[in-house]
């Protein structure tokens, strides 16, 4: 099987707590999996290594088809390579339109010489139009984004991932702050977008998990506890003890 | 929903416009013109109180727009000034030295004139021979082409440095603060070549050039408004569009925008030179209007006035930077010039020379606590009177009532 992301032995301490703990986890082409596990686990942590932002002490993170070592790579680089991101907090660019923050977002050469001398073509609009439409934010284009809810604030950060178009998407809590509709909304969506990509999504959630109906990896204390399918995987003694049981 | 750049920037053109009747009116007003209104003095400090506004946009850029509190921009102000002033220098005592060897028996070789010229600038520091970066003095071309690369390299370099490494914040200013500290101390040798702590002087002279200072400082105070114009509408061009939110989303949450793939080191780069380029522009207007330049004027006290100005007038927008830059600078030339009359106090009297620096850290303070969008700030008062922002909602009850986007027209 060929592995679209691929993490092997990673550990990482800050000030000799242990917060990854020689995780392996590896994410095929078009897969949806879902990360859960109690607080502090490791969850965002995993995300921060993969992404660029932590630097482990130990073990590999390869990518794609050439194998590529993300850890010898900076944050945009890896950007760049396909890996997307949703913060847990929502992080958009609040004093900046909704319109501008799809615009940077959007699948568009990277350098500050190709963005001095873009100007916004028909095509792209029409995208940015598309994505607002996709997330729900369609009427919102010219508002300033610090002015939207917590809620929408979320979608948005969701249509900026969208306009990325990674190969992989990392999406970490993206249902906090949402409405139930708001979250069936959000689960159709990762499901279909799993289609065409690999998407993460990381979610304590247990019901959202369900929804998604995919393979589950329950991570505790750094390290990886139970893999399998949601059924499976809250049959386990193990998870019950530390995680369902309390 | 696409416009022009003028009508995403309506502030451009009014800006403009302001510039220019600004300029007029004091042409008019000038001794050239015979109406004796304005003193050519004053007139030079409008122009270099012009090419302040200037280098303080390029702050603006560097700071409001991107987040980089540089506190080292002066530096290359300076040496855009020096940069002109080797020229100014140096062609000006070519002339005078021709001259005196006019009438010597045996024509002068090229060597000897060289000599000449060389014991009358450097006699002062007890030399007679051109250091190297002398080098290319007696061209005018070549030493304009100096004014912009040797700061661009200089920040090219240091920025490369600062921020391959992630130096940000407070780190940043003051490796900033540090660099130009070290460039003023090393002009004041006098082994730097460029007289030491007497600098550059008499570069109020253009060679060759037999109009009186009336009417050189009438030119100056046009290529200073000029530059100041070009250079406005550069640094809006370059922070509108998409180049613009990303420099302002390094401001903003730089992490955020390397997680996008944007290289926030090349921006940041980019930015830091770039407005170095500006500053050493407008440093090269500066000074021949000043007269004289010297070490004591990339001190690091300059760099920090600069982001006094810029956080007064109001930053993140570059007219609140033109504003801060030109109000406090001639409010401070007002001030210092003991043109205020003191206030006696009977056992202590206020002398505004001494005190107008406390009272310039106390506006300082108190801007930064109760406006910290400065006085460009005002502007905001005034557009909200205007055109309320009502964020696309509409004017009426119901959908069928007039609709923002209707209402504009
Ligand atoms: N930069 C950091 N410095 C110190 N401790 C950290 C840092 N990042 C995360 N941690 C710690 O690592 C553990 C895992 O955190 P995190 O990955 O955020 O958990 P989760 O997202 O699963 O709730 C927590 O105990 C947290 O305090
Ligand atoms: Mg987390």
């Amino acid at each position: 099987m060929s592995a679209l992301l691929e993490v092997s032995g990673v550990s990482v301490s800050f000030d000799g707590f242990k917060a990854i703990n020689n995780l392996s986890f590896s994410i095929g082409e078009a897969e949806l999996r879902a990360i859960i596990g109690p607080n502090g686990a490791g969850k965002t942590t995993f995300m921060d290594i993969v992404t660029g932002k932590t630097k482990p002490d130990e073990g590999k993170v390869l990518w794609g088809e050439l194998s590529r070592n993300l850890l010898k790579m900076r944050e945009s680089k890896i950007a760049q390579a396909g890996l997307g991101r949703k913060f847990q907090r929502p992080t958009v660019f609040e004093d900046q339109s909704v319109f501008d923050n799809l615009l940077m977002a959007l699948k568009n050469p990277r350098g500050a010489f190709a963005c001095l001398f873009y100007r916004p073509t028909r095509a792209d609009r029409a995208r940015v139009g598309e994505l607002a439409e996709e997330v729900g934010l369609a009427a919102f284009l010219s508002r300033t984004s610090g002015e939207l809810s917590h809620g929408q604030k979320q979608w948005l950060e969701i249509g900026m991932l969208l306009a990325q178009e990674p190969r992989l998407m990392l999406v970490d809590e993206p249902a906090a702050g949402m409405t139930l509709a708001e979250r069936e909304h959000t689960t159709d969506l990762l499901v279909s977008l799993a289609r065409t990509r690999a998407v993460v999504v990381v979610e304590h959630d247990m019901e959202f998990v369900r929804r998604l109906g995919c393979k589950v990896t329950v991570l505790h204390e750094g390290s990886v506890l139970a893999e399998g399918s949601i059924d499976h995987v809250t049959a386990d003694p193990r998870v019950i003890e530390v995680y369902l049981g309390r | 929903m696409r416009q022009s750049f003028i009508a995403r920037n309506p502030s451009v053109l009014i800006f403009l416009a302001c510039l220019a009747v600004f300029t007029l009116a004091v042409t008019l007003m000038s001794h050239a013109l015979g109406a004796e209104m304005i003193s050519t003095s004053f007139i030079k400090t409008l122009g270099r109180t012009l090419c302040l506004c200037l280098v303080a946009i390029a702050m603006d850029l560097v700071w409001g727009y991107c987040g980089i509190l540089s506190l080292g921009h002066f530096a290359f102000f300076g040496l855009g000034g020096y940069m002109i002033g080797m020229w100014l220098m140096y062609a000006r005592t070519e002339i005078i030295v021709a001259e005196s060897l006019a009438n010597a028996a045996i024509p002068p070789t090229p060597d000897e004139v060289r000599d000449a010229i060389g014991s009358q600038i450097f006699g002062v520091v007890g030399s007679s021979d051109f250091p190297a970066i002398w080098a290319f003095a007696h061209s005018l071309p070549l030493q304009l082409a100096l004014v912009v690369l040797v700061p661009g390299l200089l920040a090219l370099v240091f920025g490369w440095l600062a921020f391959r490494s992630r130096v940000t914040g407070v780190y940043l200013s003051i490796l900033t603060q540090a660099m130009t500290l070290a460039l003023s101390l090393y002009l004041f040798q006098n082994e730097s070549g460029l007289r030491g702590n007497n600098g550059l002087s008499g570069l109020q002279n253009l060679p060759g050039v037999e109009a009186g200072q009336d009417w050189i400082s009438l030119w100056f105070l046009w290529a200073s408004a000029l530059a100041l114009g070009l250079g406005y509408v550069l640094c809006a061009w370059v922070v509108s569009g998409k180049f613009g939110s990303v420099v302002r989303g390094i401001r903003d949450d730089e992490a955020r925008v390397r997680f996008l793939g944007y290289s926030v080191e090349g921006y940041k780069l980019f930015i830091f030179t770039f407005t170095a380029i500006i500053a050493a522009v407008a440093g090269a207007l500066y000074y021949p209007q000043a007269g004289i330049i010297n070490p004591g004027e990339v001190a690091p006290i300059a760099s920090i006035y600069l982001a006094v100005w810029v956080a007064i007038g109001g930053r993140g927008r570059l007219y609140g930077a033109v504003i801060g830059a030109a109000v406090v600078s001639l409010v401070s030339t007002w001030f210092t010039g003991g043109m205020v009359p003191s206030i006696p106090l009977g056992v202590y009297t206020v002398d505004w020379v001494d005190w107008w620096l406390v009272l310039l850290g106390l506006s300082f303070v108190l801007v930064t606590l109760f406006a910290p969008k400065g006085i460009g700030g005002l502007v905001d008062l005034v557009s909200a009177r205007v055109a309320p922002d009502r964020h696309g909602a509409d004017y009426g009850p119901d959908k069928g009532a007039l609709r923002e986007e209707e209402g504009r027209k």
